[in-house]
């Protein structure tokens, strides 16, 4: 499999009124395609900038940060958008989901961004949701559901556009054990079964072991490299 | 419309909010209604094709100064004038000094000059013949229960009689029938009397009249007749001013009150009220979904729909109220019109006011929703993810 993200001298830096703090400094990386990758480290690391600008939610102070052969740090607010509608899908750490909408909604949502008409987005939902084993609480809202159950939710609405590329920060960091276990086996078989390529923050070692890789960050660096 | 779930969730996710939110909108489109139906209802006073043909002439100082009843013969004299009759306020109350009555001391004539108005020959003739015969209009008798042959004690609020009291008695010889029940409401709901009788009764009119009416044979001519008309008083100590029916109701109605003013003054700080309150429930709305609008940009919702969003919300909210506020108000203002016994003839809600609501609608919803749509769409997203 070729490289699907491709990251070279990448640097970082947060204005936070009149200081100017780097959070990243000349980190290269590159993740194969169908790759699973744990990002670990310490509080302000830099672990969960680097993710952002894995997902195209920020842009780089500096350098350069290719996905699937696109130059994403080129990239505008609108294309970006666009492109993260296209290409990837993110799971939180508090799920964030919308609570007034049912899970089948939830899942709905990055459907509405495309041109599938009202029964479509209504199937590929009710698909998704069956991928998480939820599809017998398709009309629940959030509040209905356990934790663990809503980090499905989440994670179908993630994968429901199918994505090339999943973004996952700290998704269990809010579950006990056994959701935690089972929330990870949900990724390992995205990964596994369905080739997407995950990249996940984490500071659960449990967690990481998840990953086939995992990566460590200190102060906006990187500094070891470990296979799981 | 793919939107439309979520705009509507996001509407009701803090349900009591949005209602009591909902029910100061309905409140401001209801007295909106109301009030507007009001103003309707004084422009459209002396507004018809009889009452292009029909003149007024009154003191040019003020409509509560007279003029001598001789001007009514000099005024037939005037070229293009076909009828002449005159009027006086009569200012009478029925029982209780609340139970206004729209009352007239007028000219044997009076009803000629008015086709509007539906008399029976036989009770015409009673009313020539009875001096203190009086015509009441079909809803004024019904709101009283009163009958042909009924006599009835009046009090008028400013002529007293000769032996220094406001009592007057009436008998009643005939019910007056508005020809077109909408337009001439306010003909169902008068009560006219004789001139001759109320001159001789009361010490304080000695010969005067309030105004004259004049029908012209040419309404193109009118303008010309009317300056022919004040010709006649020019430089004299009752100088008159003659307008058309509707001029003439206008000025009236300005000089008791300039209702356009008032109505609008108040419908000006009902709005400002309302932008206030919506607009902080809109503002603390937005900012309690700013994770969730974070979401939606960052699972790739641009950023002109999220303002789209939160503005179409925030005009939905308005016209929702809206809509019912004014619906309401088309069913109370004929109610009360209808409650009233022809007291309060308000035209009921029509096509032009709910254009004007829909319009204050859309745009007090979109001021509304403006800052916070602004707000939404320049949400950072990792800043808000961080919940900064």
């Amino acid at each position: 499999m070729g490289t699907l993200i491709d990251i070279r001298d990448v640097s970082k830096v947060y204005e936070r009124g009149k200081q100017k703090v780097e959070v990243l400094h000349g980190v290269n990386l590159a993740i194969e395609q169908g790759d699973f990758l744990a990002l670990m480290g310490p509080s302000g690391s830099g672990k969960t900038t680097l993710l952002n600008l894995i997902g195209g939610l920020d842009s780089p102070t500096g350098g350069n940060i290719t996905v699937g052969g696109q130059r994403i740090d080129q990239l505008g607010g609108g294309q970006l958008a666009r492109w993260r509608a296209q290409h990837v899908g993110f799971v939180f750490q508090f799920y964030n989901l919308m609570p007034m909408l049912s899970a089948q909604r939830n899942v709905e949502l990055p459907l509405l961004l495309t041109k599938l008409s009202a029964s479509q987005r209504k199937q590929n939902a009710a698909v998704a949701l069956k991928l998480v084993g939820l599809d017998d609480r398709s009309s629940h809202k959030p509040s209905e559901l356990s934790g663990g159950q809503q980090q499905r939710v989440a994670i179908a609405r993630a994968i429901v556009s199918d994505p090339t590329l999943l973004v996952c920060d700290e998704p269990t960091g809010d579950l006990d054990r056994q959701s935690a276990e089972e929330v990870l086996g949900l990724l390992r078989e995205l990964n596994r079964e369905h080739g997407k390529t995950i990249v996940m923050v984490t500071h659960d070692p449990k967690a990481a072991e998840a990953a086939n890789h995992i990566l460590h960050l200190d102060k906006g660096t990187l500094v070891e490299q470990a296979t799981a | 419309m793919k939107y439309l779930h979520l705009i509507w969730a996001a509407l009701f996710r803090r349900k009591t909010r949005t209602i009591l939110t909902l029910v100061s909108i309905i409140t401001a489109f209801l007295l909106f209604g109301m009030l507007d139906a009001v103003r309707t209802s004084f422009n459209q006073a002396g507004q018809s094709a009889n009452g292009a043909q029909r003149l007024q002439t009154g003191s040019k100082l003020s409509f509560i100064q007279t003029l001598p009843s001789a001007l009514g013969a000099q005024i037939a004299q005037v070229p293009g004038v076909k009828m002449v009759t005159y009027a006086n306020w009569f200012g009478g109350a029925y029982q209780d000094p609340h139970n206004q009555v729209f009352s007239f001391a007028v000219d044997n004539n009076y009803v000629d000059l008015y086709p509007e108005m539906d008399v029976s020959a036989a009770e015409r003739k009673a009313f020539d013949d009875t001096r203190t015969g009086v015509l009441v209009g079909e809803k004024l008798a019904k709101r009283f229960g009163w009958k042909v042959g009924d006599k009835i004690p009046m009090q008028s609020t400013i002529f007293p009689n000769r032996q220094g009291d406001k009592n007057w008695n009436f008998d009643i010889v005939g019910i007056i029938h508005s020809k077109d029940k909408k337009a001439g409401a306010f003909f169902d709901a008068m009560m006219l009397l004789h001139w001759k009788y109320f001159d001789e009764t009361t010490p304080y009119n000695q010969g005067n009249v309030g105004w004259y009416v004049t029908r012209v044979t040419d309404v193109n001519q009118a303008d010309r007749v009317a300056k022919a008309i004040d010709a006649i008083s020019a430089n004299s100590d009752h100088e008159t001013r003659t307008q058309t029916e509707q001029a003439a109701t206008a000025s009236w109605m300005k000089q008791l009150a300039d209702i356009g003013l008032i109505v609008g003054s108040i419908m000006g700080a009902v709005f400002f009220t309302l932008l206030l309150l919506s607009g902080n429930t809109m503002m603390q709305a937005v900012r309690e979904r700013t994770s969730e609008l974070a979401v939606l940009k960052t699972i790739g919702f641009p950023s002109g729909s999220v303002l789209s969003m939160v503005l179409a919300e925030s005009v939905l909210l308005v016209l929702l109220g809206g809509v019912i506020g004014l619906g309401l108000a088309t069913v109370v203002v004929p109610a009360l019109a209808a409650g009233s016994g022809g007291m309060l003839n308000l035209p009921g809600v029509g096509a032009n006011t709910w254009v004007l609501g829909l319009v204050l609608m859309v745009v007090i919803g979109l001021l509304v929703g403006l800052l916070p749509a602004l707000r939404a769409m320049r949400l950072n997203i990792v800043d808000a993810l961080a919940g900064r």
